[in-house]
């Protein structure tokens, strides 16, 4: 069995570097991917959006409809994560599984917790800049999320689920994730509402004052970057949440 | 493109792709995956995909591991094989 695995492996990896041969060169401008919309965004993203960041303008208004989406679906799997492992307190007592007894959860030593209580701030303030900054340099809705969801994960592994939960509610945090989606496809909605196409974010310069159709569209992208942002950092931080306590949310790891 | 240091990187991945398929601690295992994310992430940079090197550093090499980490400690943390 191992054998035939070992000889289906080679077959296709052989097979997978035979057609990479026929890949086009790296860079190449003739290559099928930059010469149809692929040309038309680099040259004329400047000119329709004000973005120098391409990558931002291609993923949050070109192709809106595949971030809008995307979206969702880090929401729905957070929510199927949630669904298969949380566990609320009144389930764990009608199963006679908690215990009377408190424990005081154990934290990790002085020197991490003061670490981390120095460096949670500038993590926050450096996702913050990637998301609102996405338009001009890397990053942008999603990257930023995720570091904001990190600097959230490292508060609660150098102190406990409890602390941080009482900071910052699962609720709150979830409540979060939604407003996020919401707010993407709101904003879509919003353009329609003005008389464009959906996420058309050209039409929203009749509301936001002191733009024209160009500069609309570069604020419509960063509203839509702050949703991605949000739902991502919801996200991820209820996903550790579940994983590094079985769904109980008390001690953590 | 520099080759040397592409194919630097491109050796690293490879090693590591294949210790950690063979390491019996799982624990290790997810360490080494965040380095192949972190030296996949270095590749992009090379390519000049920066923002998919951004994206693989936070979540390839940051979150996942966390999250690998996670729930290894609730299990036995060794592979049968």
């Amino acid at each position: 069995m191992n054998k035939l695995a070992l000889i289906v492996v080679f077959f296709v990896g052989g097979l997978l570097v035979y057609v990479a041969g026929d890949f086009p060169d790296w860079g190449d401008p003739t290559s099928p991917a930059s010469t149809h919309v692929g040309r038309y965004y680099l040259e004329n993203s400047i000119r329709d959006t004000h973005v120098p960041n391409v990558v931002t303008s291609v993923l949050a208004d070109y192709r809106g409809f595949d971030t809008m989406f995307e979206t969702g679906v880090v929401f729905i799997a957070g929510i199927a994560v949630l669904a298969l492992l949380r566990r609320t307190v009144v389930q764990r007592r009608e199963e006679g599984e908690l215990a009377s007894h408190h424990l005081e959860a154990p934290q990790s030593g002085v020197v991490v917790r003061t670490a981390s209580r120095i460096m949670i701030p500038f993590m926050q303030l450096y996702a913050l800049y990637v998301i609102g900054h996405g338009h001009h340099s890397p990053g942008g809705g999603f990257q930023g999320g995720v570091i904001l969801g990190a600097s959230l994960i490292l508060h609660a592994l150098a102190y406990d689920l409890r602390a941080t939960n009482k900071l910052f509610s699962e609720k709150r945090v979830l409540v979060l994730g939604a407003v996020g989606v919401m707010l993407y496809s709101g904003i879509g909605l919003f353009c329609m509402l003005l008389g464009g196409n959906f996420l058309d974010f050209s039409v929203l310069h009749a509301v936001l004052p002191a733009t024209d159709e160009v500069m609309a569209r570069s604020h419509g992208m960063l509203g839509v970057e702050i949703g991605v942002g949000l739902t991502v950092m919801a996200i991820m931080y209820s996903l550790y949440l579940d994983l590094a306590s079985h769904g109980h949310l008390d001690e953590g790891l | 493109m520099i080759w040397q240091i592409d194919s630097i990187l491109l050796v690293l991945v490879v090693v590591t792709a294949i210790v950690a398929l063979n390491l019996r601690d799982l624990m290790g295992a997810a360490i080494l995956f965040g380095a192949y994310s972190f030296l996949m992430c270095l590749l992009w940079t090379v390519m000049g995909a920066v923002d998919v090197a951004f994206t693989e550093a936070t979540v390839g090499a940051g979150i996942s591991t966390i999250l690998f980490i996670a729930t290894i400690i609730h299990t036995k943390g060794e592979s049968r094989q």
